[in-house]
């Protein structure tokens, strides 16, 4: 071959079928004898089911059946390991957050279903709900993720009380909503004891293993299907309410039900970044040089569930910072329970954190890149271990050097554009890679074409495009002559598609499974035998893995145009330059670059969910009010792919590359609006308002 | 949605007739206000009339007056030759409307009533006056970041939703109605009521008019006027305060002007003040500034919306100095 | 405030505008309409709920799942197809409401097997991800160039705002569309 496969910014796939509208997501399954089910979500947020009367309901056209707590099957709510919630299945009274599931309307069409729900009367006894993160309830967790909920490094004290230059900031993050353009669905097919579930998620055999938790049937007995998932961001890596649910609806109804969750209720039980406060303190002598930093997170949880937002890893893990002190207190709020979203820890600790050093640059007078440059870290500053691999400053100059950054006036509101005031920020990326154990089969045929099975999803991110490119680089053939087969539990089974995760585990598995494979055909003489290979295995990350710590990088350089009389703020130039270790195809790895500066700018400018705080209701559940960037708040990305092996995280070779660009970018804009306005803004997302007063 | 009837009406009168029998009609035209209400149970009338075949799509100029059919599409009527020309403020407004498809749906009388996006007009659960009189106003104390300054009462602090009004109201467009009653015409600053203690009328129509269209007078200094939108992005968002400005200026001198406000008031808000003040004054930023404080007398903030006051008087007086320009 | 008789209304209103055919279809009312649907120049008749959008009507009823619904409440576009070539939502258009008109989805957008240009265009400049807002991008795409405003970058951003792709694939969602167009 003359061009090399790994890499190859090779067209999608998959992109006939999307261009065409031929590929099917799970709403456009149909299926024989399928009636339809809609959620009825609570409208109060504290309190508890008084009534329901589902009278009018159930007599109107087309209802099949309305389930209630009254007659809903008796199922097993809870949860069945740490990272897992508690869910919602009509099996009590209690009301513990706005749009909980209270009941279910099942009907022979979709219209009926819809007006339905709306038939059915809740009486509520309401009790005031507390969504303010002040008001909670505060504790510390008993640990986030497997590690302690404070934690130290040196003597952070005494340091900071010793530090030349000190600066200790409150930052705020607001709530945020996933909204992909999917919303969550699920369809549920009982045959006898068997389901199957087509359902939108980021992992099948979660789904598969939460119901048969929630059912007490034999996880063999169900079936999930998920090839093609709508976008996710984390809130498809739960199994939800609605899942089960659908399955109890049709339990109840006696046929398939379809169940899809409205654009509103994607603003009720289905997750959401949790909104924190963060306290960062920075003590540095005159040079820069950090002596110690100090991390202290608040950030919301549910009644019923502990989720941690990781704002500190950010902190803890990036620049060489020998004093350090963290801690994560959790405020329990009448709210859905918090998951994980693009970015979850990184995305937000990075925004406290990056403002913080800018604040830091400023009060030294030092470069806000130098400032960088003198605390890089050659090692993970708090274990000690060598990073797997670290192109971070070819990463700053790289991106620095195309965005022009040297020829910038550090003064602040010293450059402008007619009426506009014109600012440029800059901020470090970084986000954990991880990687979890992962199965392939891997088959090749008489005529050399090769099939590989994993049960991972498409979401977006290329899986049926790269993981055939990583085959064939190994087994030196063209990558049309392998096809990959993937999203449902038939097929054996892959972690979570989540946590910067996937090519590093599923990537792993086929890089493993490809070598055996061209050690069979290198002992057949290259030829395989009439009834082909044969090869599956497991393939975990071995202890030596351990030995380092592997984290994908990146710098951000981001110019905006402030008005300073309107307050209006629009990024008119972005640069990212990123490190995510060996890449597998330059095209849809730099549209995940891209797609995290998105939400990056997204995060700084726009999004914040809102509760009224009498109410305790959202009362921005739509994509009118909670605002996502248009085509036109996007300027031209440049996304420099800063590529190169890493022999150390993993046999892929790569690291995590969907995350890494949301986390800093956020930063980047503020700090860019700091620079053109004077104004430093320490609550996302900077609005008009923040700016003109 | 709530199950309703269909029907398509084949002519003004019977549309009129159908809508006048039925207290719980309602006309259909774009679809894009009405269906969307309907779905979040807002609205649940038992009978719709679709007018969308009645004809009244046309834009003209009849003497001298821009006539625009009720059915005509907003983005039909930002690109007709003779309102660009007439009265660009109109144009950009509509340009800066919804997005590219729903202005290719929406009609220019469906606009004129769309409901506000108050969040607790738009929440079944929650307290409203406008859509439920008596209840109360959950904006009031509550998350009004959005809500209006000028024109609320302590019933009702709901922000006009349309942009396109606000130009209009500065042009003393007029608003074409027929019924059951007869035909009449009405100048658009009278067309709309303010909330008082009555937020959930809205308009001065009764059961079963219909809007036919607009005249719209041709202003002489139209042609020297612009609409300035502001909001947190760039497209595809209401308002968090616009103007529509037109200026006759002569040798630095204004001779007169036309103000409106949008996003700001519980109605389209057209400051008569200011325009008084403007007249003969000169064309400099500090008449600008004066004229906004004048524009923004008696404004009134609720907490979180407190801002807009600041902003609607710096985007007027932005206004004026991009067409003074 | 000037009046006039009913009957006077009803002569003005004819006599404003072009004539009109007599449009077939429900002359009185009803709450499960019978009607003809043209969708990529093909007649379906259908008997619906009045109730039916015209998005769930090509969903549901005609099986044609390419248009998506994304919102349902005409805020994001993925349901975005063309009537008598014009783009609108359509989530908040009643599909009695079309009867008559020329309706075009993402499944009319290919001749058989060969790609639109435009579609091509999405293929290699990446301008999608996930691809669930892409039927929708696609359908604005074409609606944007018969209204003639593919013009330049910003124009192009701006009229491509009734669109939301939350994989954030904007930029390259404007580079496919000035490819096609400068290719055309």
């Amino acid at each position: 071959m003359s061009q090399p496969v790994l890499g190859a910014p090779l067209d999608r796939v998959e992109g006939p079928g999307k261009v065409t509208g031929r590929i099917a997501y799970t709403a456009d399954n149909d299926i024989p004898g399928m009636v339809h089910a809609v959620v009825v979500e609570s409208t109060i947020a504290n309190g508890r089911i008084a009534a329901i009367d589902e009278s009018a309901a159930r007599s109107a056209p087309g209802v099949i059946a309305i389930m209630t707590p009254r007659n809903a099957p008796r199922v097993d709510a809870r949860k069945v390991d740490a990272n897992d919630s508690l869910l919602f299945l009509l099996q009590g009274d209690a009301v513990e957050f706005d749009r909980q599931p209270v009941a279910v309307a099942i009907a022979e069409t979709f219209e009926q279903a819809t007006y339905a729900a709306r038939l059915v009367r809740v009486r509520y006894d309401v009790r005031p709900p507390t969504t303010a993160l002040a008001s909670g309830e505060r504790f510390l967790p008993d640990q986030i993720f497997g590690k302690p909920a404070q934690h130290k490094r040196g003597m952070p004290e005494d340091a900071f009380a010793r530090a030349a230059v000190t600066l200790k900031q409150t930052y705020r993050t607001p709530t945020e909503h996933h909204n992909p353009m999917e919303t969550h669905a699920t369809i549920a097919q009982w045959t006898g004891d068997r389901l199957t579930i087509y359902d939108a998620t980021q992992w099948v055999f979660g789904v598969q293993h939460r119901l048969a938790a929630t059912f007490g049937i034999d996880p063999k007995a169900i079936r999930v299907v998920a090839p093609f998932v709508g976008g996710a961001f984390g809130c498809k890596g739960q199994t939800w309410s609605h899942v089960p649910l659908a399955a109890m609806a049709a339990r109840l109804a006696g046929r398939p039900v379809k169940l899809v969750v409205t654009r509103p209720q994607m603003f009720g039980w289905v997750g959401h970044r949790p909104q924190t406060e963060q306290v960062v303190g920075l003590g540095a002598a005159r040079d820069g040089t950090l002596a110690a930093v100090t991390h202290d997170v608040l950030s919301e949880t549910s009644m019923s569930d502990e989720f941690v937002e990781p704002s500190v890893v950010f902190s803890r893990d990036l620049y060489a910072v020998p004093n350090y002190a963290m801690s994560d207190t959790l405020s329990r709020l009448n709210i859905s329970k918090p998951t994980y979203q693009r970015g979850p820890g990184e995305s937000t600790g990075s925004f406290a954190m990056e403002s913080a050093m800018d604040e830091l640059s400023y009060a030294l007078g030092i470069d806000p890149l130098e400032l960088r440059l003198r605390n890089y870290s050659a090692n993970d500053p708090d274990s000690g271990k060598p990073y797997s691999s670290k192109r971070l400053r070819e990463c700053y100059a790289a991106a620095a050097a195309q965005f022009g950054w040297s020829a910038r006036n550090p003064k602040v509101r010293s450059t402008s554009r007619g009426r506009m005031l014109v600012g440029s920020g800059m901020a470090t990326a970084s986000r954990a890679t991880h990687r979890s154990p992962c199965t392939v089969r891997m088959r090749m045929n008489a005529d050399g074409n090769v099939l590989v099975q994993c049960g991972t999803i498409e979401q977006g991110t290329g899986t049926p495009t790269v993981y055939p490119q990583l085959a064939a680089e190994i087994l030196e053939i063209p990558p049309e002559r392998v096809r990959f087969e993937f999203g449902n539990t038939d097929l054996p089974a892959a972690p979570i598609a989540a946590g910067s995760q996937t090519s590093g585990s599923v990537g792993s598995a086929v890089v493993v499974a490809a070598r055996r494979m061209r050690e069979l055909l290198v002992s057949h003489d290259g030829k395989p035998p009439a009834d082909g290979f044969e090869v599956e295995l497991e393939d975990s990350p071995p202890p030596e893995e351990a030995e380092h710590a592997t984290q994908a990088f990146g710098a951000h350089f981001a110019e905006v145009e402030v008005d300073p009389d309107l307050g209006t703020v629009r990024v008119t130039r972005f640069v990212g330059a990123f490190d995510g270790g060996r890449i597998l195809n330059a095209k849809t790895a730099r549209s995940q670059m891209l797609g995290g500066i998105v939400w990056g700018i997204s995060m700084a400018l726009f999004e914040d969910t809102r509760y009224d705080a009498r109410s305790g209701r959202i009362m921005n559940a739509n994509l009118s009010e909670y605002l996502v960037p248009t085509n036109a708040d996007i300027p031209d990305v440049e996304v420099i792919l800063i590529a190169g092996d890493d022999p150390f995280a993993n046999p892929a070779g790569a690291k995590g590359i969907g995350e890494v660009g949301i986390c800093g970018s956020a930063a980047a804009v503020a700090n860019a609006v700091y620079h053109a306005t004077g104004i430093r803004i320490r609550d996302l997302p900077i609005t008009p308002d923040k700016l003109i007063r | 949605m709530n199950p309703f009837r269909y029907e398509r009406a084949q002519s003004g009168a019977a549309a009129i007739a159908a809508a006048q029998h039925d207290g719980d009609a309602r006309f259909v035209a774009g679809g894009t206000n009405i269906l969307d209400l309907m779905k979040i149970h807002v609205e649940a009338p038992s009978l719709l009339v679709d007018i969308n075949r009645l004809p009244l799509s046309k834009i003209e100029l009849r003497g001298d007056s821009v006539h625009i059919g009720a059915l005509a599409r907003l983005n039909d009527v930002a690109a007709h030759p003779v309102v660009r020309q007439a009265f660009p403020m109109v144009a950009i407004a509509l340009e800066q409307s919804a997005s590219p498809q729903l202005r290719n749906m929406a009609s220019m009388g469906g606009n004129l009533l769309q409901r506000t996006r108050c969040a607790y007009f738009r929440d079944v659960a929650a307290p409203c006056n406008k859509r439920a009189p008596g209840s109360g106003c959950g904006a009031i104390g509550g998350e009004n970041r959005m809500e209006a300054i000028l024109g609320t009462s302590e019933r009702c602090i709901a922000t006009h939703a349309s942009d396109v009004a606000v130009p209009l109201v500065a042009l003393d467009a007029v608003v074409n109605v027929a019924g059951p009653q007869g035909s009449r015409s009405i100048v658009l600053s009278d067309f709309y009521r303010l909330p008082g203690a009555t937020p959930h009328l809205e308009t001065v129509l009764v059961h079963g008019e219909l809007i036919t269209g607009l005249s719209v007078p041709v202003l002489p200094f139209g042609a020297r006027s612009t609409y300035l939108k502001v909001r947190d992005r760039a497209q595809y968002e209401f308002a968090l305060g616009s103007a529509a400005v037109a200026l006759d200026i002569e040798g630095g001198t204004i001779r007169q002007a036309r103000l409106a406000l949008g996003g700001v008031g519980t109605v389209p808000w057209r400051p008569r003040a200011a325009e008084h003040d403007l007249t003969g004054a000169p064309a400099t930023r500090t008449a600008f500034e004066g004229a906004a404080e004048a524009a923004l007398t008696g404004a009134r903030g609720y907490g979180m919306n407190d801002f807009k006051i600041a902003l609607a008087k710096r985007t007027l007086v932005r206004a004026l100095e991009m067409v003074a320009a | 405030m000037a009046r006039t008789s009913l009957s006077a209304v009803a002569l003005q209103l004819s006599g404003s505008g072009a004539a009109v055919s007599e449009p077939a279809g429900p002359a009185s009312a009803t709450a499960t309409p019978t009607f003809v649907l043209d969708v990529n120049g093909r007649e379906h008749q259908l008997t619906v709920d009045a109730r039916v959008t015209l998005l769930d009507a090509l969903r549901d009823r005609l099986g044609l799942t390419g248009t998506k619904k994304g919102c349902d409440q005409g805020t994001c576009g993925a349901c975005t197809v063309l009537v008598n070539g014009r783009r609108i939502d359509s989530c908040l258009t009643l599909a009695v409401m079309h009867e008559g008109d020329r309706v075009t989805t993402i499944e009319g957008l290919a001749s058989g097997e060969q790609l639109h240009p435009i579609q091509a265009a999405f293929i290699k400049n990446d301008a999608f991800q996930c691809g669930y807002c892409t039927p929708g991008q696609l359908m604005s795409a074409v609606g944007m160039v018969n209204e003639g405003h593919a013009i330049d970058r910003n124009t192009v951003r701006e009229q491509m705002s009734g669109n939301i792709c939350r994989c954030g694939c904007y930029p390259h969602i404007v580079d496919a569309v000035l490819d096609w167009k400068g290719r055309s």
